[in-house]
This record gives structure tokens, C-alpha cells and sequence, in this order.
């Protein structure tokens, strides 16, 4: 390849461009050829000239297609009338509201779920990376069982597998597996019953701040009395005890400001409550197991990452073992496993997207779906769609860098 | 004067060597230990003798139809029945040894050149990147007297693989230009390279699919009619090239500035700086980088169900929706979760192995 590419230029130089290489003109035009900055400028020229043309040509091809066609442009449709109902709103909709709101909808449906798969999945992928690491064989085995054989199995595949297979066994509404009488699972969906304000509310919530303040400013105190007399405070379980304390005396004081609206079985289905829709637990059981191998494979490779010399000075020095990992171990492995667990929530939140094939009502599904069909503005909700990922994308890994240049480790 | 003989040592306690020994140590070495063993083992129990119960002692294998199914276990008739379709899809049977050519000559390339005793690499990699696509193309989709099978009568494991080949043997010249595009000193063109790289990482594949599928066809002149399969294959290639990049950078970037210096030093040329010194020595640092985006571009063309291709997927989806064959979501889902397992799982095996290979004790 080098070879051909230099032959390339030696046959431009010697006969596309012979007056160039003549020695009487050496100092002209020559000279601006095999001249480094004039030639990346020529290049860069090039490309740039290249590209503005191809998407021109693009733009072109759109405006004539769309014309043909009879396609509006412009953001217009998103302040019209959508006229169809979502099944999980987390803010208010109906029929009568806009496109734009669809897609605020959508939005909101695609972060509740990646919020919850990124907690989810990181709890058990530890679990997962912890164990395969154990001194049990066993657990162990198990682990790398898991990891192996659900890693290398489509996401997509695994969605449809809860949601056809899994989910399909629970029972009719009529039927439902019930706790207590206030949360009931079927075929429908989970049942669980929705708190909603009462009168003191207002003042239960602002003793709860209170409490938090109040746990803020006990962990500055522990940390300066910490570092001026070198005593211990057990800040943790001190925090837990105020929040809690607060939490549940709080409610009996203010004169219990939150009622219980219950789900309740009227007809084929049930009314009130919250309700967890199959979709969302499919598509949140699929997301955190399949991220979850990838998280345990991190975690694993983040603390057997760490040399085994930390262990042992942490015994010469005394160290428990809660301490040791605590303290020693954790920290550093931390700086191993922040950047490619990024990419694994960045990952996740992307694959959220898989929600349109089972017909949970994300961005895609509703906006990209559902809108596209409805108005056939393709061009403006693909672009949409793809810049809101985009911008996810672009914001967390901008924080997680900052955040990994701040653990990272400062050499020389 | 008797001569001192030494008693034969005693052996080992039974509880410290042999089967009992090792699942001391290993199985019950403290309270905490057991507990675990003893509740895995309980879980691993109740789990799985159901399942095997189900999947294997319980199941009916041979049969024609749905009645052949009354064993209450499993029901491979399912995938028995319909096999051919899931590898081939609507593929026209009297031509299955088109695609069973290609495979096999795929097989060949592939022992050929994965396998390090045989000699000939070079001539079987020329080989493989120029003569097999072509060769393939005419046995898949038809000319030189072959009948011409259209691409929407491909499907299932077949087109699963199709897809899978072509996106990852376009992406890689792509991104390797990508990637050298992005460490240039030019600053348009590393511009232009990073943008293209983030973009396409940043947004998911489905979105890219579906503006393959929607938005595509208006960036032609009149162009409606670009083949479906195509299209899907142009967002496949955007996006997996943009993911090579980043393999290929990282390869770039874990070879020592000396290598650049030296071969600057020597006086090369970009071009023979990086096809004689950079690439041969990264490409051994990428190679399990590749392999592991192959495995996961291989699981992700399952997406192409969304936009309306049937692949593997695809095909066992279409068919839990016939009336005839209605209840056996779990049997087709598995056949398929299979499929793929086996397809991805030994391409880890011959990453791993790869790596320790090519580990020529440079690492630090």
C-alpha cells in the first residue's frame, strides 16, 4: 500500500507535475509542494470542500423529496394536538395535549428506567464481581456460569424472554398474587398503593430537610473533630438513626400527612395505586442482567487489579478486613473501574432504547414511534431523538471525567 | 547394633487431602462459607432439576405437529418443524446449497486463517478480502447464471450472519482510517474525525436503523427503492466503524512514542510509518478488541427485528405468531438465546486465547 501510494506521487511529480521538480524553478512552486504546511492547508481544504459538498448534495436531495412528497417541514407539529393516550405519563397527559408533550413523555419514561437499571444493575453486578472472586467454589462457578451465558446472549432477545416468556406466567388480574391486601402482581402489571399528600405535609417535609441539614453538618463536624484530635465518630450510624428518627416520629407528630390511596380490583382490572406496568419491569429485569455481567466482569478485573502487596501491608499494619477493602483496597480499584463504567450506564441508557419492541413508552417508542407515524416528519424527530442521546451521552461522560481526574492517581 | 529403619510416614488425615480435603477448603472453610455453599446448592437444585426435567427428560423430540407435543415438557417439534426457515428464512429450498457453499468456504478462510500452523496467511487473507466477497455475493444473490434470489427472501441465522460479516469487514478499513484521521496533526480533519466518531457512538443503533429505514431513502434522488437490507447495512457500517475507530486508537495509543520518533528518525513516510512500524504492532494489541466488537455487532444486528428484517429472530418471532403453533414462546426464545450463545461465546474463547497468544511480553 505505502509502496503504491509513494509510487503515486512520484509518478505525479515526475510527469503530472514535471515543471515543478524542474530545478530552475526549485525555489517556486516546488518548494510549496513538498512544503508540510501548504500541503496538510491543501488537505485540509480538500476535506472540507468535499464534505460541504456531499452535504449539500444531501440537503438538496431532502428539499426535492420532501417537496414531492408533499412533506411539511419545520418544528410546527409539536405544538399540535397529539390525539393519542401513553400508557406510564409521569407528568400530567391526555389525547388533548401537543407532539412537544409526547416527547417531554418520552423523555422522562426513557430516564425513569435508566435511573433504575443503573441502581439496579450496579448493586448486582458487584454482587456478581464480589463473587467471582470468593473462596467458594461454588459461588464462584456460579458467578462465572452467569456472567458467560448471559453475556453473550442479545439484550434484545433477553427483553422478549421476560416479557413473552416470564412475565406471561403470572396470574389473571381476577387471580392476583396479593401482600398485605395492598399490592397486588398480575399478568397486568404491579399494584402498589400511591402516597398522597395530606394537610401537614408541607411541614413533614420541611422537618425532613431539617434532619438532612442536620446530617450534613454532623459529618463536617466528625471530619474536623476528626482531623484535630484524631477520635472517631460513628457518623454512619449516627445519620441513619437522625434520618430514620426523624422520618417516623416526624409522621405521628405532624398527625400522619400522607394517605395510602390503595389499588383496588374493579371489573377486569384494578383502579388507584401506582401502577408498574409490565413493559417497565421486562424491560428493567433484562437491562440490569445483561449490564450486570458487564458491571461484575468490571468490578473483578477493577480489585484483582490492585496488587496483592496492598493486602499484605494492610495485615502488617493491622487492617481488618472490612477496613482493608474499605480504606485500601476499594479506592484504587475505584480509579480502574470509573471509566469503563461509564460507558456501561452510558451503555444501558442507550439500550433503554430497545423499549419500542416491547411497547414500553420511552423516547423512542412514543416520539420516534407513535409521533413519526402520526405526522411523518421524519427528518426533524430522528434528529430530535438522536440529539437528546447525544446530549446524555456528551453531559455524563463530561461529568464522569471531571469526576475521574479527581480520584485519579496524580503521578509527578 | 540394629540399623535404624525410619517408620513410613503416616498419610495425610482423610479430611485434609482427596475429594473431603478439597471441599474443606474450598466448600466449608468457615460458617459463613457453608451457609453459602449450603443456599447455593439449594438454589442451583430447585432451579435447575426443574428446568432439565422440562428441557430435556420431559420433552418431545421427533414429531410433524403440534398434537406429537403431550409429554407436558418441552416442545422441540416446534423447531424441528420450522428449522429451515430459521436458518434460511424464505430462502427457496432447492437453493439451499448456496448459502451451505458460502458457509463452508467461510469455514475454510476461517481455519485457514485462524488456525497458526497452516502456512499461507497472507495469500489466504488477500484471498479472503477479494475473492470470497465476491464469490460469496454471486452464490447468495445470484448472476453469472445463478437464478437471482432478491435480499428480501433472505432471513434467519443466514442473514444474521451476512450482516454481521460485511458490517465488520467494511467497519474495519473505515475505522482504521477513522482512527488515524483522529490523531492527525491536521486540524479539519481530526475535527471531522472526532465528530463522526462521537456521533455515531453517542446515539443508540436502533435510532441509527431507524433513520436508515425512514430517513435514508430522502437523501437520494428519488431513491425510495435502495434495497431495505442495504439500508439497514449502511447504519450497521456507520455505526460499528465509529466503535473500530475507538479500538484502533486505542491500539495507536498503546504503542510507545519511541516507535513514532524512531520511525521518523529513519526518515519514512506517513504512509510507511504506519503500514510498517505503527499498524503491524498495534493490530496485535487490537485484534481481541475486534473480535469482542465482532461479538457484540453480532448481538446487536438482532435489533434489524425492529426495522422489519428477519433474521434468526425474526423468523422464530413470525412463527410463535402462527395459529397452528401458538404457546411455545419459551422453546423458540431459547432455540435462539442458544444460537447466538454458541456463536458468541467461542468467539470470547478465541479472543481470550488470542490474547494470550499474541501476549509476546510486552505487557506492563
Amino acid at each position: 500500500m505505502c509502496w503504491s501510494l509513494r509510487f503515486c506521487w512520484a509518478f505525479l511529480a515526475v510527469y503530472g507535475a514535471d515543471y515543478i521538480m524542474n530545478p530552475n524553478n526549485r525555489n517556486g512552486l516546488s518548494r510549496l509542494f513538498y512544503n508540510p504546511t501548504a500541503r496538510s492547508l491543501f488537505f485540509q481544504a480538500l476535506i472540507l470542500g468535499l464534505l460541504l459538498y456531499f452535504v449539500m448534495t444531501i440537503v438538496g436531495n431532502v428539499m426535492t423529496n420532501l417537496n414531492q412528497r408533499g412533506i411539511s417541514t419545520g418544528f410546527g407539529f409539536l405544538s399540535q394536538p397529539a390525539g393519542f393516550g401513553i400508557s406510564q405519563t409521569l407528568i400530567e397527559y391526555n389525547e388533548t395535549f401537543t407532539f412537544g408533550r409526547t416527547f417531554f413523555v418520552g423523555l422522562l419514561n426513557t430516564l425513569l428506567v435508566s435511573f433504575l437499571g443503573v441502581i439496579a444493575a450496579t448493586f448486582l453486578g458487584v454482587v456478581v464481581g464480589i463473587s467471582r472472586i470468593s473462596p467458594n467454589w461454588l459461588l464462584r462457578k456460579i458467578s462465572m456460569v452467569y456472567v458467560e451465558i448471559l453475556r453473550n446472549i442479545p439484550l434484545l432477545l433477553q427483553i422478549f424472554f421476560w416479557y413473552y416468556v416470564v412475565l406471561q406466567t403470572l396470574p389473571r388480574p381476577r387471580d392476583s398474587l396479593s401482600f398485605g391486601e395492598s399490592i397486588f402482581i398480575n399478568i397486568r402489571g404491579v399494584f402498589v398503593p400511591k402516597p398522597v399528600p395530606d394537610a401537614g405535609f408541607s411541614f413533614y417535609i420541611a422537618l425532613l430537610v431539617a434532619a438532612v441539614v442536620a446530617v450534613v453538618a454532623l459529618t463536617i463536624w466528625a471530619k474536623r473533630r476528626m482531623r484535630d484530635t484524631g477520635q472517631q465518630f460513628p457518623v454512619f450510624w449516627t445519620s441513619i438513626a437522625i434520618l430514620f428518627g426523624t422520618a417516623v416520629i416526624g409522621f405521628f407528630i405532624t398527625g400522619r400527612p400522607i394517605m395510602l390511596d390503595y389499588p383496588e380490583l374493579r371489573g377486569l382490572n384494578f383502579r388507584g395505586g401506582i401502577t408498574i406496568l409490565p413493559e417497565l419491569i421486562a424491560l428493567w429485569f433484562a437491562l440490569t442482567i445483561y449490564t450486570s455481567t458487564y458491571i461484575g466482569e468490571i468490578v473483578r478485573s477493577g480489585i484483582e487489579s490492585v496488587s496483592h502487596g496492598q493486602t499484605e501491608a494492610c495485615r502488617a499494619l493491622g487492617l481488618n478486613e472490612g477496613h482493608r477493602m474499605k480504606l485500601v483496597i476499594l479506592p484504587q480499584a475505584m480509579r480502574v473501574m470509573i471509566p469503563p463504567m461509564t460507558s456501561q450506564y452510558l451503555n444501558l441508557t442507550k439500550n433503554s432504547s430497545l423499549a419500542t419492541a416491547i411497547g414500553y413508552p420511552d423516547l423512542v417508542s412514543v416520539f420516534a414511534g407513535t409521533t413519526l407515524n402520526q405526522t411523518g416528519q421524519a427528518i426533524e424527530i430522528i434528529s430530535m431523538t438522536m440529539l437528546v442521546y447525544l446530549t446524555i451521552s456528551l453531559l455524563v461522560s463530561a461529568f464522569m471525567n471531571w469526576f475521574n481526574r479527581r480520584v485519579a492517581l496524580v503521578e509527578r | 547394633m540394629s540399623e535404624f529403619v525410619p517408620k513410613p510416614a503416616r498419610p495425610a488425615p482423610i479430611t485434609e487431602i482427596g475429594a473431603i480435603g478439597w471441599a474443606r477448603k474450598n466448600l466449608f472453610s468457615s460458617i459463613p462459607n457453608t451457609v453459602i455453599t449450603l443456599l447455593t446448592a439449594y438454589v442451583l437444585w430447585s432451579v435447575l432439576v426443574p428446568f432439565l426435567g422440562w428441557a430435556f427428560v420431559n420433552a418431545d423430540w421427533v414429531g410433524s405437529s403440534r398434537a406429537d407435543c403431550t409429554s407436558g415438557g418441552a416442545c422441540w417439534v416446534f423447531i424441528s418443524v420450522r428449522f429451515n426457515l430459521f436458518m434460511y428464512g424464505f430462502y427457496p429450498e432447492d437453493s439451499y446449497w448456496r448459502p451451505n457453499l458460502a458457509f463452508i468456504l467461510l469455514i475454510g478462510f476461517l481455519i485457514w486463517l485462524s488456525i497458526p500452523r497452516i502456512p499461507f496467511k497472507k495469500l489466504g487473507a488477500i484471498l479472503a478480502l477479494t475473492v470470497y466477497p465476491v464469490l460469496a455475493y454471486v452464490l447468495l444473490y445470484g448472476g453469472f447464471g445463478l437464478e437471482v434470489i432478491p435480499t428480501h427472501r433472505w432471513g434467519g441465522l443466514m442473514l444474521t450472519l451476512v450482516l454481521a460479516l460485511i458490517g465488520i469487514v467494511v467497519a474495519i478499513p473505515i475505522g482504521v482510517v477513522l482512527a488515524l484521521g483522529r490523531r492527525s496533526e491536521m486540524p479539519v480533519i481530526r475535527m471531522v474525525c472526532v465528530i463522526f466518531i462521537e456521533f455515531w457512538r453517542g446515539v443508540p443503533l436502533i435510532t441509527i436503523l431507524f433513520m436508515a429505514s425512514v430517513m435514508l431513502p430522502l437523501f437520494f434522488v428519488g431513491g425510495t427503492d435502495a434495497d431495505k437490507l442495504m439500508r439497514a447495512l449502511i447504519g450497521i457500517v456507520m455505526f460499528q466503524s465509529a466503535y473500530m475507530a475507538e479500538v484502533v486508537r486505542g491500539g495507536l495509543q498503546a504503542l510507545s512514542k519511541g516507535q513514532f520518533e524512531g520511525a521518523d528518525a529513519l526518515g519514512l513516510s506517513y504512509w510507511q510509518k504506519m503500514f510498517l512500524v505503527v499498524l503491524p504492532q498495534a493490530m496485535k494489541i487490537m485484534i481481541p478488541g475486534i473480535v469482542n466488537t465482532l461479538i457484540s455487532l453480532f448481538k446487536d444486528t438482532s435489533l434489524i427485528v425492529i426495522i422489519g428484517l428477519l433474521d434468526i429472530l425474526g423468523m422464530v418471532r413470525q412463527a410463535l405468531a402462527d395459529p397452528a403453533w401458538l404457546g411455545y414462546p419459551a422453546e423458540g426464545y431459547l432455540f435462539v438465546a442458544f444460537m447466538f450463545w454458541i456463536f458468541c461465546f467461542s468467539m470470547s474463547r478465541y479472543s481470550i486465547y488470542l490474547e494470550n497468544k499474541l501476549n509476546t511480553g510486552h505487557k506492563r
